[in-house]
């Protein structure tokens, strides 16, 4: 479904990414996991097609296709979704707009009909439920006065009525106490399918204790620098980022 | 020396307004337009190096001697009058065709007893009412040639009168159109008086139909008396190739209420100047102004909000949204003067610069005399955010139609404002037509 090989990609004449290679195949719920600098929301906003990095070598495939030739929308209409680290707000565009507009213009890209507004708000109110989320916040203005459990709940609200190919969730779980975390766990394992594929970037392992990953990745510096499956992130969590990082730096020496 | 000319053209023109109504009015309105032309000829037009013109050059308004518009209404089928109607079966609509009222494509609704909704010109010629108190009582023409210009040639317009007591429930709209082919002025002229414990909204539109050059010096004068209440709505839809130049003054008494709506889409240049005088304890005026413009249309609004005695407060939001090599210009004036303490005046002036190339001026003036005041203004000139767009993007909403919603979003507070549903649904619809990215109807649980 994804193929990235040998992706670097700057910013401001810094390098941020160095060298990156991931496969990911439909069904594969891959964790990327590295400490804070390492490139991972880099590494997310590039695939969801951000322009304010520069990318300097390397190729990304997406069932197919160049994922780096395709403007933010067309991926998005092509079954792409991220869920941001940081959702933006938007005052006066209600989640429900927003949301309509969004899957309908996917729908129109894969030439299906519209939804038109009651089997729109159908889906609306039965996804909702998933993430445990309120409707009076659906005719709110996207993300505008949320809480932070509340903006990253939504992110997940969002990928559930959009139902992508491929999800890439930033930190999802940064910032969310015990029982929030719960709730998106609950909402992702939901969405699990066998023609879904989901990349999750966390800097914790607890997030992992909940959806349990079928690989898990290590990004340190710009690369990933070691693969593996549940348990490295177990023993990373038990040993810290430094055990790998001067490991790293032993690699990079060689 | 091209404007003395000019001048004197407006001033040879007059001649023919006083032969015409010599005799056939009151000599009451004879020196009221002979005052207004005796200021008109004192201040000249003016130009950009008077401070409040420095923005707004009129010399093309100036050097086409525009001649006034001919009699005769045509151009306007009931069809395409109704692109510009609200959607309201029984509110009554007045029908200003080249500056003169159409019966024809005029119609009264129901209307309560004692309120009256009738061409200026008829309602001067019977004498049914005494306007004398009221009709340019309250609009000064002193150091404001256009003004005295309107004053002086006034001809035709509409007159809304709303007895003590009465609550209006539809909207009255009144529509001026220019259908001219030949480059014509015409000067619109309305009355609204609200007496006490009224309530009633207004709708004003001008539209132009076709790409003719020609002007519209309107005025409209507001009376709300005691405890009144008023929402008007002001919105232009001028013709691509001409020339507005409008005042409206509202005058406020005790307790007195007045939403004021001043949309501006279509036109070339456009100079509006709002002015609000709060004359008794209690008064309360809010003006709202939403500028959406494009190409090389020019937007001035020149506000003015005079808290003359205590215990009043004014809201202020004006917006602007530029695109292409457009200019909006904003300047508000709040006055408070010495006895007005316990004024309590908020002024907001937003700006949204679509493209490089547009450009915003925002200029408050406070003028506070007394002591015991909140006053407090703000503006902003921003882009869109470029963060929100990425997000709308990245939700599946193309880059244009991303733009647009956002740009909607923005002006969308004012347009919330509008209490009047018709009108407010108008208003929506002309502000969709310029955002087709944002035209999804509104989606609710």
């Amino acid at each position: 479904m994804l193929e990235i090989k040998n992706l670097r990609v700057r910013i401001a004449g810094k390098e941020i990414l160095r060298g990156i290679n991931l496969k990911v195949k439909a069904g594969e719920l891959h964790a990327i996991m590295g400490p804070n600098g390492s490139g991972k929301s880099t590494l997310a906003l590039i695939l969801a097609g951000h322009d304010s990095y520069e990318i300097t070598a390397g190729e990304v495939h997406y069932q197919g296709k160049n994922l780096l030739e395709m403007a933010p929308e067309e991926r998005a209409c092509e079954g792409l979704f991220m869920a941001f680290q940081y959702p933006i707000e938007i005052p006066g565009v209600t989640n429900l707009y927003m949301l309509k507009a969004g899957l309908n213009a996917a729908r129109k890209h894969r030439g299906q009909e519209e939804l038109d507004a009651m089997d729109f708000l159908k889906l609306v109110k039965e996804r909702a439920k998933l993430v445990e989320i309120d409707e009076s916040f659906l005719n709110r203005s996207v993300n505008e006065g949320f809480s932070g459990g509340e903006k990253k709940r939504n992110e997940i609200f969002q990928m559930a009525v959009l139902e992508p190919k491929l999800a890439v969730l930033d930190e999802t779980d940064s910032g969310l106490d015990i029982d929030a975390l719960k709730i998106v766990a609950k909402g992702v394992n939901a969405l699990r399918n066998k023609d879904r594929a989901i990349i999750i970037i966390t800097h914790y392992q607890r997030l992992l204790n909940y959806i349990v990953p079928d690989y898990v990745h290590v990004l340190v510096d710009g690369r990933i620098v070691r693969s593996g499956d549940k348990d490295l992130a177990v023993e990373l969590e038990a040993k810290g980022y430094n055990w790998i990082e001067s490991g790293a730096a032993a690699a990079s020496g060689s | 020396m091209k404007t003395m000319d000019s001048k004197t053209h407006y001033l040879q023109q007059f001649k023919d307004v006083e032969a015409r109504t010599r005799g056939a009015e009151g000599s009451w309105l004879s020196k009221l337009r002979r005052r207004a032309i005796e200021d008109f000829s004192e201040a000249g037009f003016p130009t950009t190096r008077l401070e409040a013109w420095k923005y707004t050059n009129v010399e093309p308004i100036v050097a086409s001697r525009f001649k006034p518009a001919a009699e005769t209404a045509n151009g306007l089928s009931p069809e395409r009058l109704s692109a510009f109607t609200l959607g309201t079966g029984s509110g009554s609509l007045l029908t200003f065709v080249n500056g003169r009222f159409s019966k024809k494509l005029s119609r009264l609704g129901p209307l309560p007893a004692g309120v009256r909704v009738e061409s200026l010109a008829a309602a001067l010629g019977n004498g049914s009412l005494d306007l004398e108190p009221h009709l340019g009582r309250h609009v000064e023409t002193s150091g404001h040639p256009f003004a005295a210009l309107n004053t002086a040639f006034m001809d035709d317009g509409a007159l809304v009168f709303i007895p003590a007591g009465v609550d209006l429930q539809e909207p009255i709209q009144i529509v001026f159109a220019t259908t001219q082919a030949e480059p014509a002025v015409t000067y619109p002229r309305v009355l609204i008086v609200g007496e006490k414990n009224s309530r009633a909204s207004i709708v004003e539109s001008y539209v132009g139909l076709g790409d003719q050059a020609y002007f519209t010096n309107a005025v409209t004068e507001i009376v709300v008396q005691d405890n009144a209440t008023l929402e008007h709505c002001r919105m232009l839809e001028e013709g691509s190739r001409s020339y507005h130049i409008s005042t409206v003054q509202s005058h406020l008494s005790r307790d007195s209420n007045l939403v004021s709506h001043n949309y501006a889409f279509g036109g070339s240049l456009i100079r509006n100047h709002v002015n609000s005088v709060l004359d008794a304890e209690g008064a309360e005026s809010t003006l709202f102004g939403l500028y959406v413009i494009a190409d090389r249309q020019h937007v001035d609004n020149h506000t003015r909000i005079d808290h003359a005695k205590p215990h009043c407060s004014s809201r202020e939001i004006y917006t602007g949204i530029l695109d292409d090599q457009s200019r909006g210009i904003f300047n508000g004036r709040v006055i408070v003067r010495p006895d007005a303490q316990k004024t309590d005046a908020k002024q907001t002036n937003r700006n949204l610069l679509l493209s490089k190339e547009a450009l915003a001026d925002t200029n408050p003036e406070l003028e506070i005399y007394a002591d015991d005041v909140k006053c407090t203004h703000g503006a902003t000139i921003g882009q869109l955010d470029e963060e929100a767009l990425f997000y709308l993007r990245a939700r599946g909403i193309s880059q244009k139609a991303a733009r647009d919603i956002l740009t909607y979003a923005f002006a969308g507070e004012l347009v919330d404002e509008v209490k009047t549903e018709p009108a407010r649904k108008y208003v929506e619809k002309l502000l969709r037509a310029r955002l087709p990215g944002a035209s999804e109807t509104t989606v609710l649980l």
